[in-house]
């Protein structure tokens, strides 16, 4: 020990050595880059052959939604190439002009505050029943199921008793026609979905039979049938005084069609939730409805929520559907709305559809939003 | 244009079924206050609804004729926008009063799907439309030209035996899609869009540049476009039938929306009659012996509403052609009333 102490010390740290950044190549932007981007050579490809292609849509994009867009005018002259605007890009203008009719349709102006204060109470009951901090959620479960759809059909139907004039469903059009029949289909198919998924998986034979055949009847047919034969053949066998309207057999064809492909979707999910769950609800003496309610589907319905997320909004784009059979959702009222000569210029139809895609990627991109931030939920509850 | 085959297969079918005793339209439509007429909804200057929901048109307005002369007011009309598929059966299972829709008189309907046409409204058939720039001025000049057309429709077929029954060559272009074929034609991808008369006024307004276009002045296919009505109710066919013939006698006669009232004084008989100041004719129809008066005081004559709706007074500017009256070498010729 001695010698040690007794050797001349010449150099002893006495505190640690400022950390060196680590080397330039693995960290901060350019590590990112590598670790993200360009990790592979097969990953360095599909990179510059991704920002190529960004590169070579979304300026020209933004330049034709844009940049070169036209927002108002009083008619084609406005959107026509000139000189001082040799390129024309979205004629904006023309959706102006127009978006009354493709909210609407052809409901009497005069009437046309109803439907403003139905998209009103149903995003009301979508942001009650929606939001996981909103108070009495038990009251908007009865508020969205029970009084949203009779106040909806007042308002819209019209109730001449209370005052408000009858308008009948040819004249719904536009965008009031494309959430009436994807918020239609989206409520009734999924209850009717699961009771067809539990008949599907019951002991009994005739409701299994029953569950069978319908499921596998409407998946083997395409909705575009579905919607034509309804609208078509039904009036030639039915006396005219009892023909359901016209709305109303559309609605019931794409109710009954999701309820199906929602019944399979379920199905998936109770698959899903393993034996000993069962049987364990069997042993506390739980009732059939009860393992059901309590135990069994609020696993199965977790577990399978990307995929009726996923269901709705397949539903929501399949509405447009409905143009064969003569109604107007808001895709038709583009469509007749560009042929308007005072109007038709080369970019009327592309601007009118690019509408048309902005308003489906608004709810749809919403919808699966909200499905993220639920799963999100839940996985943190199974977790803990 | 006309994509009909399957529809006219399922409606063929359905005909049997349809009954065939579809008497007392008018009667129905009287008690239900209003007429029902199918109309097209999505076709420029023949049935399109304006930005408030208000439906315009060739077509619309001859509905309005009707319900003018039962009612006394164009306004008593439901219209319902019909596809090309579902159109027959609307008529045949009594959803609509009137088929008011762009819908051609061919043999094979007027006999097979239980329902007759009233009369030819619009003589409507193929054209051609040319960049200006080719210096053509008619499709005998056309000789290997290429034309952009859509895939799979009469119009294709028409254009084929047109250029071989004239010995010339053709390069055809075809797209799924009208709105293929146009934009494909405005690009420079072909001479030539071909597609009904009717139609190509209205594409070619969607052009960069629509007066470096022209559309030449024939006419390669028949496409006589007809009110249609349930067969089996022949008053109603007749009703349909002279609302059209009286709008024709009154273009004739130079009777007008604006000088009907005058024209009520005058003493041609021709006149006289047309208006109801003699004769019981109306009353031969059921409705009142002004009914034509009506019709001409609300919705105006032939050439009135041709104008108005598809010809100079509007943007589709398609000339009167065949519609022109025959006395001015056109086709529209209207019945005596007497």
């Amino acid at each position: 020990m001695a010698a040690i102490a007794d050797t001349p010390v010449l150099y002893v740290r006495t505190a640690p050595a400022a950390k060196l950044p680590p080397p330039a190549a693995g960290s901060g932007f350019i590590g990112w880059l590598r670790v993200n981007l360009f990790a592979t050579p097969g990953n360095a490809i599909l990179t510059l052959a991704c920002v190529a292609l960004i590169a070579w849509a979304v300026p020209p994009l933004i330049r034709f939604l844009f940049i070169d867009a036209v927002w108002s005018g009083p008619n084609r002259e406005v959107c026509l190439a000139s000189p001082a605007h040799p390129e024309p890009g979205a004629c904006w203008a023309f959706v102006r002009v127009w978006l009354s009719y493709f909210l609407y349709g052809f409901y009497p102006i005069a009437e046309r505050w109803r439907v403003d204060v139905f998209f009103a109470a149903l995003a009301l009951g979508i942001a009650w029943l929606g939001s996981i901090s909103a108070p009495r959620r038990d009251l908007g479960a009865v508020y969205f199921f029970i009084v949203l759809p009779v106040l909806s059909f007042v308002l819209l139907y019209g109730l001449p008793a209370i005052g408000l004039a009858a308008v009948p469903t040819n004249l719904w059009g536009g965008v009031l026609v494309t959430i009436v029949v994807a918020a239609v289909g989206i409520v009734a198919s999924l209850p009717i979905g699961i009771l067809l998924a539990l008949g599907r998986r019951s002991e009994l034979p005739v409701v299994r039979w029953l569950a069978i055949g319908f499921i596998e009847f409407v998946r083997g047919v395409p909705l575009i049938t579905v919607l034509f034969m309804a609208s078509v053949m039904l009036p030639l066998f039915v006396p005219q005084r009892l023909e359901p309207d016209k709305l109303l057999r559309a609605l019931i064809g794409v109710a009954l069609f999701a309820s199906a492909y929602m019944a399979e979707v379920v199905r998936g999910g109770l698959a899903g939730v393993p034996r000993g769950q069962y049987e364990a609800a069997r042993a506390l003496a739980l009732t059939y409805w009860r393992m059901m309610g309590l135990v069994i589907l609020p696993q199965a319905l977790q577990v399978t929520l990307p995929n009726i997320v996923n269901t709705f909004i397949g539903l929501f784009k399949d509405t447009t559907l409905v143009f064969v059979v003569g109604i107007f959702d808001l895709l038709r009222t583009i469509e007749a709305a560009r042929g308007d000569p005072k109007w038709a210029t080369p970019v009327t139809a592309g601007t009118g559809y690019a509408f048309a895609a902005l308003f489906y990627f608004i709810f749809c991109y919403g919808m699966s939003r909200y499905a993220r931030g639920v799963e999100a939920r839940l996985s943190r509850g199974g977790r803990r | 244009m006309k994509r009909i085959a399957t529809a006219l297969s399922i409606a063929m079918l359905l005909a049997f079924f349809a009954q065939t005793a579809w008497a007392q339209t008018l009667q129905t439509v009287k008690q239900r206050g209003q007429l029902i007429c199918g109309a097209n909804g999505t076709l420029a200057g023949f049935g399109l609804p304006d930005p408030q929901g208000h439906w315009t048109g060739f077509d619309v307005d001859f509905c309005r004729a009707i319900a003018a002369a039962i009612f006394n007011d164009p306004s008593k009309v439901k219209f319902v926008p019909l596809t090309p598929a579902n159109r027959f059966t609307a008529l045949q299972s009594g959803e609509v009063d009137v088929l008011s829709r762009n819908t051609t008189w061919t043999m094979s309907r007027d006999t097979t799907l239980g329902l007759d046409f009233a009369a030819v409204t619009f003589f409507d058939g193929q054209g051609f439309m040319v960049h200006k720039s080719l210096k053509v001025s008619s499709a005998l000049e056309l000789n290997g030209a290429s034309v952009c057309v859509q895939q799979g429709t009469t119009t294709e077929l028409n254009l084929a035996d047109y250029f071989r029954s004239h010995h010339m060559a053709l390069k055809t272009v075809t797209f799924a899609t009208a709105d293929e074929a146009i934009k494909a034609y405005d690009s420079g991808r072909c001479d030539s869009y071909t597609t009904d008369s009717s139609g190509l006024h209205g594409e070619r307004l969607r052009l960069t540049n629509p007066n470096d276009n022209i559309v030449l002045p024939e006419i390669i296919s028949k496409e006589p476009l007809a009110p249609a009505v349930r067969q089996g109710d022949d008053s109603w066919e007749d009703l349909v039938r002279w609302t059209h013939y009286a709008m024709l006698d009154a273009e004739e006669l130079g009777v007008t929306k604006s000088n009907v009232d005058d024209e009520l004084k005058s003493a041609n008989p021709e006149i006289r009659r047309l208006l109801g100041v003699e004769g019981q004719f109306g009353q031969s129809l059921g409705l009142t012996n002004d009914w034509a008066y009506r019709i001409i005081k609300y919705i105006g004559n032939y050439g009135e509403s041709f104008d108005r709706n598809v010809g100079e007074g509007s943007p589709l500017k398609i000339a009167r052609g065949l519609n022109a009256l025959w006395t001015k070498g056109g086709l529209q010729y209207g019945l005596p009333i007497r």
